[in-house]
């Protein structure tokens, strides 16, 4: 998270953070465990009432921001997620936003403003199942047929598609990428549950088996939304990255706490240098997931030419080294590190989510791999 | 030239700038970064190194360019961290004088800025803006160097001179260098922290014998000094007598920041601290693996390890320039520049194969590397090992309980010391 916060950010993270302390304390979040949904209509909606769902939506179409960044001003708000192991749909209902205001008409209109008034969901279907599935890889098609755009394919993970209204497909239509955007209860899509690692967040897979939509749901030109997908994922890390990055100060914070408290031979844990030097080593990643968390998405709200870059820098060293901080938190608990009671799980299920969405950390070296060598012409 | 307190970043990188076309050489390549200490000069190709580097500066404080952070009163521009990114940025793929950055410009000339006495500062600062003096740190010895204060080279006070006598070692460059600070015993009776003080006192002089060491690459830039009465003037102590730990700990600090103080320039995008993230690709395109995913994927590791590391010092220098983190947070990045280096340089080793162990004169990004990967650990050592930064950063940011120590409360003769330099 930024070191220097704005006071109207500061206020701003006062705020959600109050919020959920307040509506998904650590026992709530337990109890959302067996929830279809993984959160409540009304939060969601007094959550949309805070900010959450109009950082990346353009002033004349009803959103705006607090610093001139709303993409920064967002990563305050996914910070506080990762810090709260919030619930609700954060990414895809701000990057379907996000899209919704840049690309969408007229007849995009009434799906925006349910995001901005939080009284509907919306999500991105983009990845798709294995062996396709790795980052980038799209299979699904997008035809034109007339006056229709007809969608076949099946998408997964998708965040809350059971609870979505609309669902925002990137496609194929040739070679080139589409974005179209679904009605859930389009004829011919079927929503099956997936298992997950985290209590509240809720994925799917969506098969899409001839969906017709009118042409005007497409996002921006058919087969011409190569960029908009790239600007859209780099969004959806962005908030990813920052959430993780609050999960693991969470984790950090109970460790050190866990570190005094706890005695052994007469001493307590962090009297030890070989523990010592290990917290030492968190606190070293961790304050550099919080560095190139915060570079990573200044340099995509500002549209920054090293932005895809930074984002992938980022990606790849929180989803490796924030992971190694997690495991280790969990190696300096003993035992109850590893029971259900403790609360230390309900970051490592966050950390585990994010790290595998989105590009893995192995995709995301691959992708800075690509573009160092493009770019050096060393070949 | 006059210096302008008010200068405007945009006017400001116009005339860094005009001055780094008009003037500066392309940098050379991967192989001469600093951080390496790769044995590829003769010693007539290292002092001409030396020299150019000493002109180099001299030409940036004619420019106005030298010293940025530094007040005008000691001949510097009295600017703004700012302002040297923006020199920093300016210089990119240009020469820029790296012997001077560490440890003249810190820590030397930082622990002079906050302990010299007036008369040291007009002395000495100005000079070495100009490239005329190099410094160098006479901290550790072969006694031991993270127990810094456990330093056994002893001055005694002779009416207004002091006599120095002892041994400081691992100094990079000495046998080039002007000279050296250096941290003394004035007091064997008390506790280890009290008894010492800092001195500073040229490095060619009868009295000090320079030995040069060879590095395991065959680098033989490391020395050894042996103090023989070495007389040293009162006015050329630093700080008060018995006092040397108050100086020592900022000292520390100041070396922690090393190429993340802002009284250092270097140019954005080289690899100062060892091998360097991009330089991989170069590697894997010398060995034709560009299309193996095994070494794409350790290319963009490399590159991940750089840019955090630039990430990370960023966010400790405004940290601790704005006050959000205490001074003692240099030894975050002092670590994570440690462990990411030892990284980059065996990802290197690794890239280059079988040309790790053997290689000819023409196998260009290839060769040396295992030559680095013997060095690999220099990357932990010096500076402070990381070791020692863990310590600080548990005991000092996180305020863990300190390690035990058996030098406390007794006076410094009669510690428990290293076998061979009792
Ligand atoms: C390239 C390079 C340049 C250098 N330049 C200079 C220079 O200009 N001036 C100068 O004065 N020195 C310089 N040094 C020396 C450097 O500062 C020392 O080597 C370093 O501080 C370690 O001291 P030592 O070698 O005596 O090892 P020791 O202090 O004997 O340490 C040996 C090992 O024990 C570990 N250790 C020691 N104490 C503790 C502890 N309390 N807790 C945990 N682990 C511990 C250390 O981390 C190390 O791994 C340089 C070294 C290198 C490699």
């Amino acid at each position: 998270m930024l070191l220097a916060l704005s006071s109207d950010q500061e206020f701003f993270r006062g705020t959600t953070a109050k919020f959920l302390e307040e509506h998904v304390p650590v026992g709530v979040l337990r109890r959302l465990r067996d929830d279809p949904a993984g959160f409540a209509p009304d939060y969601w909606r007094r959550g949309a009432d805070l900010g959450w769902t109009s950082l990346l939506v353009a002033e004349e179409h009803g959103g705006g921001s607090i610093s001139g960044a709303g993409l920064v001003d967002l990563t305050v708000v996914a910070h506080e997620f990762g810090r709260h192991a919030a619930a609700g749909p954060l990414v895809p209902t701000n990057v379907v936003a996000g899209a919704l205001s840049t690309l969408g008409s007229d007849v995009h209109a009434g799906a925006l403003s349910g995001l901005l008034s939080g009284t509907s969901i919306a999500t991105w279907c983009l990845a798709e199942g294995p062996p396709h599935d790795g980052l980038g890889e799209v299979r699904t098609q997008i035809r034109v047929d007339g006056d229709e755009l007809v969608v076949d394919g099946v998408k997964r993970p998708v965040e809350s598609a059971a609870q979505a209204d609309h669902l925002l497909v990137t496609g194929r239509t040739g070679d080139d990428l589409t974005q179209v955007l679904v009605p859930r209860d389009a004829a011919g899509i079927s929503i099956t549950p997936m298992h997950t690692v985290d209590l509240t967040r809720r994925f799917f897979v969506v098969s899409f088996d001839g969906v017709r939509v009118p042409a005007a749901a497409a996002l921006g030109e058919v087969g011409k939304a190569a960029e908009d997908v790239e600007r859209q994922l780099q969004q959806a890390l962005v908030v990813v990255n920052a959430e993780s990055v609050g999960a693991l100060q969470a984790a950090f914070d109970m460790t050190v706490e866990w570190a005094f408290d706890r005695y052994t031979f007469g001493r307590p844990l962090a009297s030890y240098q070989a523990l010592k030097h290990r917290f030492a080593d968190m606190k070293a990643w961790l304050e550099a997931a919080h560095a190139i968390s915060d570079e990573a998405a200044a340099a995509v709200a500002a549209g920054a030419p090293d932005a895809g870059r930074l984002v992938s820098v980022a990606k790849a060293f929180i989803g490796s080294y924030g992971a190694e901080l997690m495991q280790d938190c969990v190696q300096m608990h003993g035992g109850i590190g590893v029971t259900f009671e403790h609360d230390l799980h309900l970051f490592l299920r966050r950390l585990t989510v994010d790290r595998a969405l989105f590009g893995t950390p192995a995709e995301h070296r691959r992708r800075l791999a690509d573009l160092i060598v493009a770019q050096e012409d060393v070949a | 030239m006059t210096a302008d307190a008010t200068e405007d970043l945009e006017s400001f990188r116009e005339r860094a700038r005009s001055f780094v076309r008009a003037h500066l050489r392309p940098a050379e390549g991967s192989s001469s970064s600093a951080g390496l200490l790769r044995a590829d000069k003769t010693d007539e190709e290292e002092l001409a190194a030396v020299a150019r580097d000493r002109e180099v500066q001299r030409m940036l404080f004619d420019a106005g360019l030298a010293g940025i952070c530094v007040p005008t009163a000691y001949g510097g521009r009295g600017l703004t961290p700012a302002h040297q990114h923006v020199l920093n940025d300016e210089l990119r793929d240009h020469e820029h004088p790296t012997r001077l950055q560490s440890p003249t410009f810190t820590p030397c000339m930082a622990v002079l800025l906050e302990f010299g006495t007036e008369e040291q500062k007009q002395r000495h600062v100005p000079a070495i803006l100009r490239g005329e003096e190099i410094w160098m740190q006479f901290l550790s010895e072969p006694g031991g160097g993270s127990d810094v204060a456990g330093a056994l080279t002893t001055a005694v006070r002779d009416g207004d001179e002091w006599v120095l006598n002892g041994s400081k070692v691992w100094t990079t460059g000495a046998w080039w260098s002007d000279w050296g600070l250096c941290l003394a015993r004035t007091n064997w009776d008390v506790p280890k922290h009290r008894g010492l003080t800092v001195f500073m006192l040229p490095i060619r002089q009868a009295g000090i014998d320079v030995h040069r060491i060879e590095m395991l690459n065959g680098s033989k830039e490391f020395c050894q000094e042996f103090l023989s009465d070495v007389r040293v003037p009162d006015r050329d102590r630093v700080g008060e007598v018995d006092q040397g730990w108050t100086v020592g700990t900022r000292w520390m600090v100041h070396e922690r920041m090393a190429f993340n103080s802002p009284l250092v320039t270097v140019p954005l995008g080289s690899g100062h601290a060892g091998v360097s993230g991009s330089s991989m690709a170069a590697i894997a395109a010398a060995g034709g693996r560009l299309d193996d995913p095994l070494a794409l994927d350790l290319i963009g590791e490399a590159h991940m390890l750089d840019a955090v590391g630039s990430a990370l010092n960023r966010r400790i220098g405004e940290g601790i320039a704005t006050g959000t983190m205490s001074d003692q947070s240099s030894a975050i990045g002092r670590l994570f520049a440690g462990f990411a280096s030892a990284r980059r340089t065996t990802i290197g080793f690794e890239l280059a194969g079988a040309a790790g162990a053997a290689w000819t004169d023409d196998d260009g990004e290839l060769a040396e590397r295992g030559n680095d990967f013997l060095m690999r650990q220099v990357s932990c050592i010096g500076g402070g090992t990381t070791e020692m930064a863990a310590n600080v950063v548990s005991e000092r940011v996180l305020g863990m309980p300190r390690e035990r120590t058996l030098d406390r409360d007794v006076a410094f003769r009669d510690v428990p010391r290293s076998a061979s330099h009792s």
